[in-house]
């Protein structure tokens, strides 16, 4: 399946500085058309083009668009989640660089479509040479009449992993420290200071406005059974090429890491993320999509010079050191493997510690608060799973 | 909690970032005002400047430098970049330099894999680094 540019149509084409030249690429045409089709229709759009999440969780974008417009409460809102910080994960700097515009679009969309009359953009701090140019295309956005009373307003970050995870990033623009929430309730009925709010990606809500234009049927024509669309690729690592890459959903890993990106002597691809899975270079005509592998589209390459066991150390000491530290089975846990795999690492494990690593993997998994708990043992699973050799070959006898 | 809190209280990340700004970091006097002002006992305060890895409840040098760890600038031999930054300055990760100038720091994916390997020095992103290119990057910061 071919590369496609849904979420990346304006890239490369307009002036992320200049309202005029979004314009004329028929920006704010669907905005118009949403207000004239009102909220319940603009929902139902959503809902039939089959569009998921994009921030690595997948969840029905409409369906999150329904619950929190039927959430009792005048004050509601939406949230772009700018908050890009899994490992190998670049795509939404690339886009918010250079078109700022469609985002504003498909943010003043949803907040339309659920009654909220503020939202928040929440742009991690390594972004921060981001920030002007946003407040920018806000400003431009307002002053041309677009918004409507509308409030977008940009919150910066302060350096926490946590703070991409939907309740850490609420209790930040909270003023709190950003730790995980119990849930339920869930943000759709008790978000933002308890009201109802949805949170999405950037790319997520990039893909609004071109399916309010072209109809959900254009958009669910794209993709796989359960996965509408395209999806943004952030590939790293062992390439030739690293870069972001658009593609239709369902299409081949092989296709964008060989092909597109130019990798040669494949061992493992790590998808995902720190919290993603580990692809085995046997594995690689799998198809990316949401039913086999996908989280938030991060693609990093790793060749045969690499090690599995140094990989997944360097992986497990990232999510140990942004565990937030709020729930035992996270904090300890991430701590716990990463002392196992430093063991592994220099040969000195002992042997049961391979099922203690798969012992501890159920338990955070089914225990922690967070995605961040619950996806962290992925890759070790995984690696477990295609490189026991390679564990066993680091036991101490 | 009234509203007037909320938004007093939503903004304490926000504050605490511009005394870091004018600081460079966040002193003690701070943490106690803020917490007076909006009547918050002094550790919650502290609990959440200490929370966020671009606050430090420590002096920091005048210039920080954040150079990534992460596996896609790990795979492109960030460690070279780690000892050119050393041998720059004469200090390691988590050390500032004796005349206030620098102060060094290992930072998580800062998002720019796709120039890897990547660094930050306050604000400002310096991507597809090679050890040669240390000095030259240093010397625009006073």
């Amino acid at each position: 399946m071919p590369q496609a540019r849904v979420v990346l149509r304006n890239c490369d084409v307009i002036d992320p500085k200049r309202i005029d030249s979004y314009v004329a690429r028929d920006g704010f045409k669907a905005l118009a058309k949403a207000r004239q089709l009102g909220p319940d229709a603009v929902i139902n759009e959503v809902k039939a083009s089959g569009l998921r999440g994009r921030g690595g969780a997948g969840f029905p974008v409409g369906l999150k668009w329904e619950g929190a417009r039927k959430a009792p409460g005048d004050e509601k809102y939406v949230i772009c989640n700018a908050d890009e910080g899994e490992v190998g994960t670049f795509k939404d700097r690339y886009i918010l660089e250079r078109d700022p515009f469609t985002l504003i679009e498909g943010i003043t969309i949803a907040g339309y479509a659920i009654g909220a009359k503020t939202a928040f953009v929440y742009l991690r701090a390594e972004y921060h040479f981001l920030f002007d140019l946003l407040n920018s295309a806000v400003a431009q956005a307002k002053d041309a009449g677009y918004l409507n009373g509308f409030n977008i307003e940009v919150r910066e970050g302060a350096g926490a992993y946590i703070c991409g995870e939907e309740s850490g990033l609420m209790e930040s623009i909270e003023g709190e420290r950003g730790e995980a929430r119990y849930r339920p309730p869930f943000p759709t009925t008790a978000g933002l200071w308890a009201k109802p709010t949805i949170i999405n990606n950037v790319e997520t809500l990039m893909n609004i406005p071109q399916i309010m234009l072209n109809g959900a049927g254009w958009f669910s024509q794209m993709g796989t059974e359960k996965s509408k669309g395209t999806k943004v690729f952030s590939v790293s690592g062992d390439v030739a090429k690293p870069g972001v890459f658009e593609m239709v959903l369902g299409s081949k890993l092989r296709e964008l890491v060989e092909e597109i990106a130019g990798a040669k002597d494949v061992k493992f691809v790590q998808i995902g993320g720190a919290t993603g899975r580990i692809v085995p270079v046997q594995n690689i005509d799998t198809p990316l999509a949401f039913e086999v592998v996908l989280g938030a589209g991060a693609v990093t390459v790793f060749n045969q010079s690499r090690d599995i066991i140094d990989i997944m150390f360097r992986t497990m000491e990232f999510l140990q050191e942004e565990s937030c530290g709020k729930c035992t089975p996270c904090r300890q846990g991430t701590q716990v493997m990463l002392e196992m795999l430093e063991r592994f690492a220099s040969g000195e494990a002992r042997p049961r510690e391979i099922k203690d690593l798969e012992d501890l993997s159920r338990v955070m998994v089914i225990t922690s608060l967070c995605g961040l708990g619950q996806a962290a043992p992925n890759g070790i699973l995984d690696s477990l799973q295609y490189y026991r050799d390679v564990y066993e070959s680091r036991v101490k006898a | 909690m009234s509203q007037g809190t909320q938004i007093e209280r939503k903004n304490l990340v926000l504050r605490l970032k511009e005394a870091q700004k004018r600081f460079g970091y966040i002193p003690e006097e701070v943490i106690r005002g803020l917490a007076d002002a909006l009547d918050l006992p002094v550790n919650e305060v502290y609990g959440v400047a200490s929370f966020y890895s671009f606050i430090s409840t420590k002096p920091l040098g005048r210039n920080v430098i954040r150079v990534c760890k992460s596996l896609p600038c790990y795979l492109k031999n960030s460690e070279m970049i780690v000892r050119a930054v050393e041998k720059a300055l004469g200090i390691v990760p988590g050390e500032t330099a004796a005349d206030g100038r620098f102060s060094f720091e290992l930072v998580n994916c800062i998002g720019q894999c796709d120039r890897a390997p990547a660094m930050m020095v306050n604000g400002d992103v310096h991507g597809d680094l090679t050890p040669e290119k240390i000095a030259q990057i240093l010397r625009d910061y006073k």
